[in-house]
């Protein structure tokens, strides 16, 4: 086991690494003179050559490409993420300050998803081709093909704007959570519930499954203590991917309902040019993805001895 | 092939989905000859007028009308969509194919790019790229594919390195197949299943992104008639003109879901085990 973390854990080093380099190159994809860019967004208006001049020599941008990313990586090694040219404040804080309400969207949404999928993912793989079976996997199918900033709108104009239940934007009590979550949590349901099926489907074929209705436990038992436990380890783990995945999902949804989050500030952020939180909105968005699925795998190996042995080989 | 076609023909949602995709290439094909208006004229009289018998789905802000956009944004959609689908697929199989056959040096190499980029979740990536690069239909398609052949590498990786374990590999071999021979006729075929099925689920996740960027602004530009575009015009007037939101919204949902129903059922036909590798 301590072979396999420290395998996972050196790996996820170097996808940093490479994540850090990455998200410093963005910067040379945008057109033209990056200084000129920042300046002429500071402003609105276009610099001068001389004041081109001095801020890229006051930020470095003179040097060359290996000496600037070995600054982007010594700054980033005093947990430095630069600051932000909109607001002057450091983009770690802007992070951080963003970081609770996308969180709380995220796990409100998957709450929703994980309270709706498994029961029915569970019922409908029972009831195998049953009217019910049938209902909640198109309705399944139907909830990932849902793109959710429509789904963002239609909750807004049915129930914010028509019954007038529920505020449409901003953030606040429970009130204005019920919308973007239902927004954010409708593709997590129908995905999770299709895996809860599948893998139901899979353990009902099991020998022991057979072997504890041979012996005559009650149904429910079967189901619900052999069955059901067995499909958790493929299960949490999606979960825990997803979690990473909503994250993520958050940058339209939480645009939809101006919902001050991450991703609204990220979104903003592009079209007002802010570099520095670009770069370092998305390096941060990448570091929790990958430590979600450092703890998902290393969760998955203790629990499933089986993988530890094949991923260390 | 026709044994192909005659299992998917069992399987009444992928035949549906068959048919509202074939519907839908005709309306893309057919745009100038059966759009009823212009779709960027515009006709200040008849502003956000609602639907009616001169305009089935009603008109916009400035008059345009909307039928006629949402056709031609099928147009815009499919095409972008299919461009995207090949060039990630060329991309994926290549990088795939040379990780899988070229030796575990290579592969660690590919394997660990792939990983890096999977650092990110795609669309948040694709969001940035389009960002930084400027937003226009070209970009987003340039966004769109470097994110996306990852997906296409490690699956092709992922079945030449099962492939090659084969016992029939094996006897090709000892029979005396060369090299190119093996690759073309014994492993070729064997990985183009999980491609195309990958591809067609692929497609649906493809149109969601385009219009979601698109809807943000960073993709498709106004005035092009693209469905994420409409839905952004049309936000503002949500509450009295709410025909302005539904239409190309419905028209997103009813091509993914045409994707996403002949995906599965050709998952289930061509290979079932993939079941579990491509969930979406």
């Amino acid at each position: 086991m301590a072979k396999f973390i420290a395998c996972r854990l050196s790996l996820a080093v170097l996808i940093m690494l490479g994540a850090a380099t990455l998200s410093f190159s963005l910067l040379t994809l945008a057109p033209g003179n990056a200084a000129e860019a920042i300046l002429s967004a500071e402003r609105a208006d276009d610099p001068h050559l001389e004041e081109v001049e001095i801020f890229m020599e006051r930020h470095g941008l003179n040097n060359s490409m290996l000496i600037r990313l070995s600054q982007w990586f010594h700054m980033l090694s005093s947990g430095n993420l630069g600051t932000s040219l909109r607001t002057g404040e450091p983009v770690a804080e802007e992070f951080w300050s963003r970081f609770p309400a996308t969180l709380e969207l995220a796990a409100a949404s998957m709450l929703l998803a994980i309270v709706i999928a498994l029961p029915l993912g569970v019922v409908s793989a029972v009831k195998r081709n049953s009217i019910l079976d049938h209902g909640s996997r198109l309705v399944a199918l139907w909830g990932v093909s849902m793109p959710n900033f429509w789904l963002g709108l239609l909750l807004i104009l049915f129930f914010g704007v028509f019954l007038g239940w529920f505020p449409t934007y901003g953030f606040g009590g429970i009130k204005h959570l019920v919308l973007p979550t239902i927004t954010l949590g409708t593709a997590m349901t129908a995905i999770l519930m299709r895996l809860q099926r599948a893998s139901m489907l899979e353990v009902l074929n099991e020998n022991y499954i057979r072997t504890a209705r041979a012996k005559g436990l009650n149904e429910r038992l079967v189901i619900g203590k052999h069955a059901f436990r067995n499909t958790l380890i493929p299960v949490v783990t999606i979960i825990g991917m997803q979690l990473a995945h909503l994250l993520s999902g958050v940058v339209i949804v939480e645009q939809v309902f101006a919902w001050p989050g991450i991703g609204h500030f990220l979104v903003d952020s592009i079209n007002a040019k802010d570099y520095p939180v670009i770069q370092g909105f998305v390096l941060m968005i990448a570091f929790f993805f990958v430590l979600s699925n450092l703890v998902v795998d290393i969760f998955y190996a203790y629990l499933d001895p089986r993988i530890r042995y094949e991923r260390t080989r | 092939m026709p044994h192909i076609v005659h299992e998917l023909g069992k399987d009444r949602l992928a035949i549906l989905g068959a048919v509202i995709l074939f519907v839908l290439t005709l309306v893309a094909v057919l745009a100038p000859h059966i759009a009823p208006y212009d779709p960027v004229e515009l006709n200040l009289s008849e502003r956000l007028s609602p639907p009616c018998i001169k305009h089935l789905m009603g008109t916009d802000s400035v008059g345009r009308d909307i039928l006629s956009r949402v056709i031609y944004g099928t147009r815009v959609s499919l095409m972008i969509a299919v461009v995207v689908v090949i060039i990630e697929t060329i991309f994926g199989v290549l990088v795939g194919t040379a990780a899988g056959c070229l030796g575990r040096a290579v592969d660690e190499i590919l394997m660990r790019l792939v990983d890096i980029l999977l650092a990110f979740p795609g669309i948040i990536l694709a969001l940035v790229i389009v960002g930084m690069l400027g937003s226009s239909s070209m970009n987003l398609i340039i966004a769109l594919t470097s994110v996306g052949w990852v997906g296409y590498a490690r699956v092709v990786r992922g079945s030449i390195l099962s492939v090659k374990e084969e016992t029939f590999i094996e006897s090709a071999r000892a029979i005396g197949c060369g090299k190119l021979r093996i690759a073309t006729r014994h492993i070729l075929p064997n990985i183009i299943s999980p491609v195309i099925v990958l591809a067609t689920l692929n497609m649906g996740a493809i149109i969601i992104s385009i219009a979601g960027l698109s809807f943000l602004g960073l993709g498709v530009q106004p005035p092009t008639p693209e469905w994420g575009v409409m839905l952004n015009e049309g936000k503002p007037f949500m509450e009295s003109a709410p025909h302005l939101m539904i239409f190309p919204g419905l028209m997103i949902m009813i091509t993914v879901l045409a994707f996403n129903f002949l995906g599965d059922g050709l998952r289930d036909v061509l290979d079932p085990r993939l079941k579990e590798k491509i969930e979406i």
